[in-house]
């Protein structure tokens, strides 16, 4: 073999950073400690720690084999039966916007996907401003893939820590003040990573506080934050009601479990139809220079779910579930720490929702948990309430007691 | 006022655009020799035994799940699937210097090819590094390189329509006065959409001097095994630049042997100095991935991997993709043989010397449009169509039109 140059290529290729919360999980792994727990994972888990298939997954798996389908490519925006679904979960069956045609759904990758195709239509077509305003937290993905796209990122007041809880007041001067066209993120429901989620009547004001900004919804956890879709979906759909046209990402890996899979949607909220099909084109042309079209197995799965009056009743009892069982945790941590004789206040564990908490830890605190006990979570505070199980929230209650009392 | 008001119409992909249109005729005798995907001797799309076979033993194995894979993909994927490209014993394997990329199909693997050397190759974010693409090439390669930042997006000279054949000297040339360090993007096999693939000797010619002027190997193989029924045959070029010592990328897409279309099954290979360069490769690669997909689609991975790792089931694909290949051998030889029967003017070798999915006809656009309008053959205006759209039924009509058309059109 001759070596045609010395020197590589990628001799100034940087080691890219460690992600932090691989990170986590890999040192998981690493420990021999029998009582270790791992809270880093953002992916649910039942009551034995082990990953949940959906029964109407597999039962739509089933159902999917039998058709004996053909693996002809999907049009670009993805599966019809699937997107149409998609669409009507958000917003409602006999919503206004979709019975005029006036939005447009495309398949995804993901969350991810709808956020990276939703960040790259931004930034291509809503010229006047370049910035997207997120909440304080966010989820650690989301400043990557906008400033990826080239738009800018801001942020405005929500998680107080002091009180673990929405800093509404803070929120509404933040968001007062945020310049007309700017693009502004709402976590429509479980907000990641706090678990702090505003309230109806506070939803309300914050809609009705600025007309002009553009409003991006990510929506990761529908029906995996209450229990209940529709009331998952209710900050969406009413700020549709308001008159915000609104651009919305879907995601369908942790209400379906279908994480691996891939499904997901983009939704562009029109003035009206022809708008809808303008838009369509050119995310057709965003689309196909990324992945062409998108991958079948999942949004086949999803739709066969969705428009299956059975297997949909049965989904929806499945996602009450998970979300009954993540609520449950929550209840129990607070119960085993009182009864620890933690004399601090919990509460923020119990009013929190979907699938973290942040529980108020200091970094200190944390390292204390991880080193002395094997807990094992995010520098942040944040604990995956999916992680707890009526097993491990005993030993769970007296080490987060320890390092705090 | 919408926030969307000035959003323009944009025109449709054409690929896509003409299979609709061809749905929409009503014409009894249609044809569709547009997209690239294989049919049967029926016409009917083809989903491979061994795929139907491994489908079934996932769905199973209650022991599978649906959680997310790492974001560089399924590792047993990965491994395999460059070893497909690379060959088994492939020297760079041996010597660990070979990393991967699970991607969404060929268009993905592509595209994080693209991010990367946009990002990291000659210097930093150089957006102005050329990139020479094929002409013609795949015309989504244009996109994705332009999408990816590439500020210049050239074509190197490739077809020779004249003579029907490959323009070496062009090709040859242009590898000359290209910039240092430009990246050039080479379409491993069955060449899209002229099935005008370079020899051996040919492709050595190029290495030479891809190598001299420090240019950067590309290749693109959406088409192994598909375009002789061989794997090794078809992956000649890919394993010769391996042996001369070039670090490349090479996008694979299992699309077309796998008939996986749909599940966007795609790899990217890459081939370093060595193991601490694929490394940190890799570990850029993660952040890309990261901001696009975060990890990629697990069914139509697994699928392949079982595959490619099973020895009965390896055996059995590499004789899936042998029919599809033999298949469409069978047609370009009958489609050359009743032109000639006809006594079609011009010459048609050039279709059973092409290779692959594809044929460059040669048709012009004029004669392109008559045979759309007046015969209902469906075919890109360049010319090309797809072999796999011709069957024992419909090739004499196709056949006849060609030559009805060549007469009567110019």
């Amino acid at each position: 073999m001759q070596v045609c140059d010395l020197l590589s290529w990628w001799s100034e290729v940087q080691m890219g950073p460690p992600d932090p919360i691989l990170g986590v999980s890999e040192a998981y792994k690493r420990d021999t400690n029998s009582k270790k727990i791992n809270l880093g994972v953002g992916a649910y888990r039942d009551d034995q720690g082990k990953p949940y298939v959906l029964s109407c997954v597999r039962k739509a798996e089933a159902q999917i084999a039998a058709k004996k389908l053909d693996k002809e490519y999907l049009a670009i925006g993805g599966l019809g039966d699937f997107t149409k679904a998609c669409a009507k979960l958000a917003l409602g069956d006999d919503n206004e916007v979709i019975k005029s045609g006036r939005n447009i759904t495309v398949q995804t990758i993901s969350g991810t996907g709808s956020l990276r195709i939703g960040a790259n239509f931004l930034s291509r077509f809503h010229t006047e401003a370049r910035d997207v305003y997120l909440p304080k937290p966010s989820w650690g993905n989301h400043t990557p893939i906008f400033k990826d796209a080239g738009m800018q990122l801001k942020a405005y007041t929500y998680y107080d820590p002091k009180t673990c809880g929405f800093d509404f007041q803070g929120a509404l001067n933040d968001i007062s003040k945020i310049p007309e066209k700017s693009v502004i993120m709402l976590h429509a429901c479980a907000h990641n990573p706090t678990g702090v989620d505003p309230r109806p009547e506070q939803w309300k004001e914050i809609a009705d506080l600025k007309r002009n900004l553009l409003v991006f919804f990510d929506m990761a956890y529908q029906g995996f934050a209450s229990g209940d879709i529709d009331r998952d979906a209710w900050a969406v759909r009413y700020f549709i009601e308001q008159g915000h046209n609104i651009v919305l990402s879907q995601s369908f890996a942790k209400n379906m479990g279908l994480y691996g899979e891939r499904v997901g949607g983009f939704t562009v909220v029109c003035k009206d139809a022809e708008e809808a099909n303008r838009v369509e084109s050119q995310l057709k042309i965003l689309i196909r220079p990324i992945y062409s079209n998108p991958p079948m197995n999942g949004a086949r799965i999803a739709a066969t779910i969705l428009n299956t009056p059975d297997l949909y009743k049965e989904w929806l009892g499945e996602v009450h579930g998970m979300a009954n069982r993540i609520i449950t945790m929550r209840e129990l941590l607070v119960a085993n720490l009182k009864k620890e004789g933690s004399t601090r206040n919990w509460k923020h564990v119990i009013d929190q929702i979907g699938m973290f908490c942040f529980t108020g830890l200091k970094p200190e605190q944390v390292e204390r948990l991880t080193k002395e006990f094997s807990v094992y979570m995010t520098k942040d505070g944040r604990i995956s309430m999916a992680g707890v199980t009526s097993g491990n929230v005993g030993y769970l209650a007296q080490g987060i007691h320890a390092v705090t009392k | 006022m919408s926030l969307f008001g000035e959003v323009p119409q944009a025109t449709p992909v054409a690929v896509f655009k003409l299979s609709n249109d061809f749905k929409e005729d009503p014409n009894p005798m249609k044809v569709n020799l547009g997209v690239g995907a294989y049919r049967t001797d029926e016409g009917q799309p083809w989903v491979l035994p061994v795929v139907k076979k491994v489908e079934k033993i996932i769905v199973a194995d209650n022991s599978l799940n649906h959680e997310y894979l790492p974001i560089l993909g399924l590792p047993e994927f990965r491994s395999s699937a460059s070893k497909i490209a690379l060959g088994e014993d492939s020297p760079a394997i041996q010597e660990n210097r070979v990393g991967a990329v699970q991607c969404l199909g060929g268009t993905g693997a592509l595209k994080m090819g693209a991010e990367f050397l946009r990002r990291w190759y000659n210097g930093n974010d150089n957006m102005k590094t050329p990139v020479y693409v094929s002409a013609p090439t795949w015309e989504n390669h244009n996109s994705v390189f332009a999408n990816a930042g590439f500020e210049d997006v050239r074509p190197y000279k490739y077809w020779d329509a004249e003579k029907r054949g490959l323009d070496l000297a062009g090709f040859l040339g242009d590898l000359e006065t290209a910039p240092k360090h430009s990246i050039f993007v080479l379409h491993a096999c069955a060449h899209n959409p002229t099935g005008t693939d370079p020899t051996h000797v040919e492709w050595m010619q190029v290495a030479e001097v891809m190598k001299r002027r420090k240019l950067f190997v590309f290749f693109d193989s959406a088409y192994q095994g598909f375009a002789s029924g061989c794997l090794d045959k078809d992956a000649w070029a890919v394993r010769y630049f391996v042996t001369q010592g070039f670090e490349m990328f090479c996008a694979q897409s299992f699309s077309k042997n796998f008939g996986l279309y749909n599940e966007r099954v795609g790899n990217l290979t890459i081939v370093a100095r060595d193991a601490d360069n694929v490394r940190r490769v890799l570990s850029q690669m993660e952040k890309i991935v990261r901001v696009n997909w975060s990890n990629p689609p697990s069914q139509g991975a697994r699928l392949v991997a079982i595959t490619l790792n099973t020895a009965e089931l390896f055996a059995e694909w590499k004789d899936n993709v042998k029919t599809m290949a033999d298949r469409v051998l069978l047609m370009r030889a009958s489609l050359q043989a009743k032109l000639q029967v006809l006594g079609t003017p011009g010459t048609w070798d050039h279709i059973t010397q092409q290779i692959g999915m594809f044929s460059f006809t040669g048709l012009n656009p004029k004669q392109v449009e008559y045979m759309i309008k007046e015969r209902s053959i469906y075919l890109m205006a360049s010319g090309r169509i797809n072999m796999c759209g011709l069957t024992t039924k419909n090739i004499d009509y196709v056949a006849e039109s060609i030559h009805e058309t060549v007469v009567n059109v110019q």
